[in-house]
């Protein structure tokens, strides 16, 4: 059941470029795809070990300026009158790269933060959002401050046998997007259902017991903070290479504050939420634009939120999925319920 | 009991919380495979002797060895990786996961495998999440909750959660484990059951050192007991002894009681 609405839901988001030609349409599709990706790398954090980061759009930056850099190139002066220099690589390259090194970003947020936790954690996420964006504004040499670095190369995949593809219209880039979709999701979806998933979930709810039967609270924790931000990193590596611009305002905390909104509305700790959310808030723009002032438009946004909010308070996947479960219990385990009851009196 | 070998050692153990002594100069032992029972009026420092064995409490003074390695500043998860659990006297489940979820999590000892065997569903890695689920299964029906496995712990009746949270420190594959109150809230028949659940843990070869109000069990069960009253130990010896010691009735009821 559950197997057949994940497939007929990708086979229709899978179709969609196929009778749908807008390309305003279709390139909101595409940004609100690399958005869902960066959210369900949010979820897996906020979701799945309650540590809330409100810097995520930093590893999402530092992936698109890593992934950017490594395809461009540059030539920059060093203390002590070195220069490095780094003659352009393929995209792909820098797509491995941002992964890398924005997985290399959470691991050391997430060992200093990780000592104290909650409110500190997401303090550290905040400040350290802010230092990239600063650095990325006023290190001119390096990435151009707010010039913004342009004409980004699109991804090019080697394709046996058929030379190189470089992945140019929207269509080829709807497709990456899907597929980077669906890995990501399959990993997340494996990592919760692990041993690894398990702990973070024995922290979440109830970590004095969890250490007591052995769970390591900063090596649980970090290895969420690695596989979030290496995620986070791969869309932001995407969006590069898909804009083929970018500038130090990818960092604004608004960014982030929408990731955060795609995972509550959608619903944080279930799988599909994020996709849920994601596709309803990135999506409602376009929806709303040719019916609102751009003024309404915002005061629509934050409407729709709260309605959702009030209605479904868990979010919309787990607060469906609950309800529907309970009619499925209400119609078929009468008898049980009572069984159960009366196996609460011991022999 | 002089014959066995060793296995928890508490050497000169002292505590303090600002001006208050919790704990001043314990010391004692529990031997390999002997049922320990830690009694004692509230506020004795019993809860704050099993904290300090477990790691979430460093000792002001002293030092806690077991089977030879030194505890003092380890971790309470690298205490558990030893295989010594405990239980707790309130929050003893996961409330939002199921029984059967539950048991799977304390059998995070057991299921360590790569990440990448997890995450590639390679056949270690699945052939691992199968042993635990079945070893969840057995756990379940060992501690007689199969009706309940597939209810959210939080859901289930005091003392059936009491029974999830021993099940938990069991599937963590204890060498000795630490009860903190195991059958406060449990009535007299629970409580009966649950002694029978304890001889037959310690007859599996594990190790149990008891934190308990309940008198006629602790008599009943323990090999020995271990008696604290503000914060240092009074008595020690066999339940005989142990019910006729007159420093431990006064203890227990004040002087008048102990002089009549």
């Amino acid at each position: 059941m559950r197997a057949a609405i994940t497939i007929l839901a990708l086979a229709a988001i899978a179709s969609v470029p196929l009778w749908l030609r807008d390309p305003y349409l279709l390139n909101a599709l595409i940004t609100t795809g690399i958005f869902i990706i960066a959210a369900m790398s949010l979820n897996l954090l906020l979701g799945f070990t309650g540590q809330l980061s409100l810097g995520h759009i930093a590893f999402f930056g530092i992936g698109a300026y890593v992934s950017a850099l490594t395809s461009l190139g540059f030539d920059i002066g060093l203390p002590g009158g070195f220069r490095l220099v780094h003659e352009p690589w393929p995209p792909i390259a820098g797509l491995a790269l941002a992964i890398l090194v924005a997985g290399l970003c959470g691991y050391f947020v997430g060992l200093l933060s990780f000592r104290v936790r909650g409110a500190y954690f997401v303090i550290v996420t905040i400040s350290f959002a802010e230092v990239v964006r600063l650095v990325a504004l006023n290190w001119v040499e390096l990435t151009q401050g707010p010039l913004a670095l342009t004409n980004i190369p699109s991804i090019a995949i080697g394709l046996p046998g058929l030379g190189e593809l470089t992945l140019r219209t929207k269509l080829q880039n709807y497709y990456l997007v899907l597929a980077v979709a669906v890995v990501a999701y399959l990993l997340i979806a494996r990592l919760v259902h692990s041993h690894f998933g398990r702990a973070m979930r024995g922290l979440m709810e109830n970590e004095t017991l969890a250490v007591s039967v052995g769970i390591d609270v900063t090596k649980t924790l970090t290895l969420a903070a690695v596989i979030s931000a290496a995620i986070a990193g791969a869309a932001g590596s995407l969006y590069a290479h898909y804009i083929r611009i970018i500038d130090p305002e990818v960092f604004a905390f608004i960014n982030t504050v929408t990731m955060v909104i795609m995972v509550i509305s959608g619903g944080k700790g279930s799988l599909a939420g994020p996709v849920v959310g994601g596709l309803i808030f990135g999506l409602l723009p376009v929806v709303l634009r040719p019916i609102m002032a751009p003024e309404a438009q915002w005061i629509a946004y934050g409407g729709v939120l709260i309605v959702i909010l009030f209605v479904l308070p868990r979010g919309i996947v787990p607060s469906l999925a609950q309800r529907f479960a309970k009619r499925k219990r209400q119609a078929a385990t009468v008898a049980p319920v009572a069984f159960s009851e009366r196996a609460k009196e011991p022999a | 009991m002089t014959s066995r070998a060793i296995a928890l050692d508490v050497e000169q153990v002292a505590v303090r919380f600002g001006g208050l002594v919790a704990l001043s100069d314990m010391n004692f032992t529990v031997g390999e495979g002997e049922i320990v029972s830690l009694i004692g009026p509230n506020g004795a420092g019993k809860t704050t002797a099993f904290n300090v064995m477990t790691g979430f409490l460093d000792p002001a003074h002293g030092k806690v060895s077991y089977r030879g390695a030194t505890l003092n500043g380890l971790k309470p998860h690298q205490i558990a990786d030893l295989g010594l659990i405990r239980t707790f006297q309130r929050t003893s489940v996961f409330p939002n996961d199921t029984v059967y979820d539950n048991l799977l999590i304390g059998l995070h000892r057991q299921g360590r495998v790569g990440l990448f065997e997890a995450i590639l569903g390679l056949p270690r890695g699945r052939a691992s999440e199968r042993r635990l689920r079945e070893r969840a299964a057995e756990l379940v029906e060992w501690v007689g909750l199969e009706r309940r496995a597939h209810d959210p712990a939080g859901s289930l009746s005091y003392g059936e959660q009491r029974l999830v949270g021993v099940a938990l420190a069991l599937a963590a594959e204890p060498s000795m484990l630490l009860l903190d109150e195991p059958v406060s809230g449990m009535n007299a028949s629970e409580t009966h059951t649950f002694v029978e659940l304890i001889r037959n843990i310690r007859d599996r070869g594990v190790t149990i050192l008891l934190v308990e109000h309940d008198m006629p069990m602790v008599m009943s069960v323990s090999d020995r007991i271990v008696v604290l009253n503000y914060g240092r130990i009074i008595a020690e010896g066999p339940p005989d002894a142990i019910r006729n010691d007159p420093d431990v009735i006064e203890a227990y009821l004040g002087q008048g009681a102990a002089r009549a």
